[in-house]
């Protein structure tokens, strides 16, 4: 089983369904931590998104992640524009070319891309940012690799792995972006980054997966 | 949510839109990327001085382009920062071939978008220096957090970076004189109100009627203590005494002081406050030669005030006497 061209487009219009069901909410987040503006960003960036599937919908899978990167930087803004931007910039340069992925290619895809955002944001494990939900995500799909587990399976632990380490931001105290200005109030709140994180990767596994 | 607006999304774009109908004579609007640039830009042999940010801090950063200040401003969605493709084609826009410098807020969304539109202009033949403003006292660990964030000094750099730029000096030199801001300008800020954000159509914070946020951000961070509303001379003295205690004031220093208004606050207030820093800044030894009182860099609606102190020599303060003709700021011509 692989990933084809069009579950990769199904991903992304996946991705701006559930941005955009979750605007509120990650709102909310921001308001709590930050400056209320995550979710309108990102609804904003994936509508954009949306109108350029057209001029996409016969490409391949890194000329598709590219465009999305592009668009996301454009439109985005915040600091989420070019981590984004740079998330997909790095998951298409992988891709080029490709019309399918096997879970070799998804590794190697997802790879670059959040070693992207790492070296984009700087930001470290337990900083209390995007990179807490990616960079477990990561790993637990290069150990299905190395096991040789399902597509399914992979995303279903990948995906597992996002959710912890979502859920593991709450207490932390963070130290990098807006939210790090408040010291210890950052704590007792999750952070809007690593849900959007987890959201776009929870996508992708409710979309291959099935 | 009570707003003079239509459209919450429509708001920078119709703002900007009024922006270009007022002041045909001093700036031309840009729109999709959407940015502010001087009338007669590019100028020719003139460092180009650019900023940007989130939109609801007017009149910075578009109301101060023009002569003796910026050549192009990239408004962002409110309270977000503006992308790499506006700032890159703002760039080119103004670029007269002297090089372009980029002044850029100490936030982590402005900071990345910044680096990558750098990046982006450099490839393009375009050479670009970035200076970032970060004179926010509130911020105490900075060490642990994004750092100190930018504010007042902004202000003061946009009008000194371009009254150098318009003495001719290079780049480098322009360069200088906004590093020289950001090493001796220090600012701390204080909210007595929220402010609302027009797509989010609920106030950012609560304050509870009786109470005042100290060390407060312009996107309504949170500051230092939150505290029961006292009387405006211990307010004042609350935000100067750890302004002037950060370094790197000394008794007899000259100083330039900026009292301004975070949106919601009058100008009989700013003076009344702007009295009592005076007053405060003489104590300690201080002799403001310069001075600037209003409402400059807003956050909406927010009622309250900062103060930024930046200690001046003698270049700077024909800097700041030199011309200047944007919406927002106008002396000398």
């Amino acid at each position: 089983m692989s990933i084809s061209r069009d579950d990769a487009l199904e991903w992304i219009k996946t991705c701006a369904g559930v941005l955009a069901e979750n605007r509120e909410y990650l709102i909310q987040l921001d308001a709590a931590i930050g400056d209320a503006d995550h979710g309108a960003n990102m609804d904003r960036g994936f509508r954009a998104v949306m109108t350029k599937m057209p001029d996409i919908a016969d490409k391949d899978i890194g000329t598709i992640f590219k465009t999305v990167g592009m668009t996301l930087l454009s439109t985005v803004g915040g600091a989420g524009g070019p981590l984004y931007g740079t998330f997909f910039l790095q998951a298409g340069m992988k891709a080029a070319g490709k019309m399918e992925l096997n879970l070799e290619d998804w590794v190697t895809a997802l790879d670059a891309a959040v070693s992207g955002v790492i070296m984009r944001g700087k930001a470290e494990l337990g900083d209390k940012t995007m990179v807490d939900a990616l960079t477990p995500a990561v790993n637990a799909l290069k150990q299905a690799l190395e096991q040789n587990e399902s597509i399914k399976q992979a995303l279903t632990e990948s995906t597992e792995a996002a959710k912890q380490g979502m859920e593991a931001t709450t207490p932390l105290v963070a130290r990098k972006g807006r939210a790090s200005y408040l010291g210890e109030r950052s704590a007792g709140h999750q952070d809007p980054g690593a849900t959007s994180s987890y959201l776009i990767l929870k996508a992708a596994m409710d979309t291959w997966a099935n | 949510m009570k707003k003079l607006i239509n459209n919450p999304e429509d708001v920078v774009k119709e703002e900007l839109q009024g922006v270009a109908l007022a002041h045909p004579d001093l700036v031309k609007v840009h729109f999709d990327p959407n940015f502010v640039y001087r009338a007669d830009a590019p100028v020719k042999g003139k460092v180009a001085i650019l900023s940007g940010g989130g939109s609801g801090h007017e009149p910075m950063h578009g109301g101060f382009v023009g002569h003796g200040m910026l050549d192009a401003a990239c408004p962002g969605a409110v309270f977000t920062s503006p992308t790499p493709d506006q700032m890159l084609e703002a760039t080119k826009a103004v670029d007269g071939g002297a090089g372009v410098l980029h002044i850029v807020k100490n936030y982590t969304g402005d900071i990345m978008n910044f680096e990558m539109a750098a990046d982006l202009a450099r490839g393009e033949g375009i050479e670009v220096e970035a200076v970032v403003i970060d004179d926010d006292v509130a911020v105490q660990d900075s060490l642990y957090t994004a750092g100190r964030r930018g504010v007042g000094s902004t202000v003061l750099a946009e009008k000194l970076c371009g009254a150098a730029a318009e003495a001719g000096r290079s780049l480098s030199d322009v360069a200088d004189v906004c590093r020289k801001v950001k090493e001796w300008g220090r600012s701390m800020g204080m909210a007595l109100t929220s402010c609302t954000v027009p797509h989010v159509g609920k106030p950012t914070f609560d304050l509870p009627e009786d109470e005042m946020e100290i060390g407060i951000g312009i996107h309504g961070e949170p500051g230092r203590t939150r505290m029961k509303v006292k009387p405006a001379d211990e307010i004042v003295e609350m935000l100067m005494e750890p302004v002037i205690k950060d370094l790197p004031y000394n008794s007899g220093d000259e100083v330039l002081m900026f009292v301004n208004g975070m949106g919601g606050t009058p100008l009989i207030e700013l003076y009344l406050a702007y009295r009592k820093a005076h007053e405060i800044a003489t104590k300690h030894g201080l002799k403001v030669v310069r001075n600037l009182v209003g409402p400059y860099i807003t956050s909406l609606e927010m009622a309250g005030m900062s103060v930024t102190l930046l200690k001046m020599d003698d270049d700077l303060k024909k800097l700041w006497d030199a011309p200047v003709n944007t919406p927002g700021l106008r002396w000398g011509m």
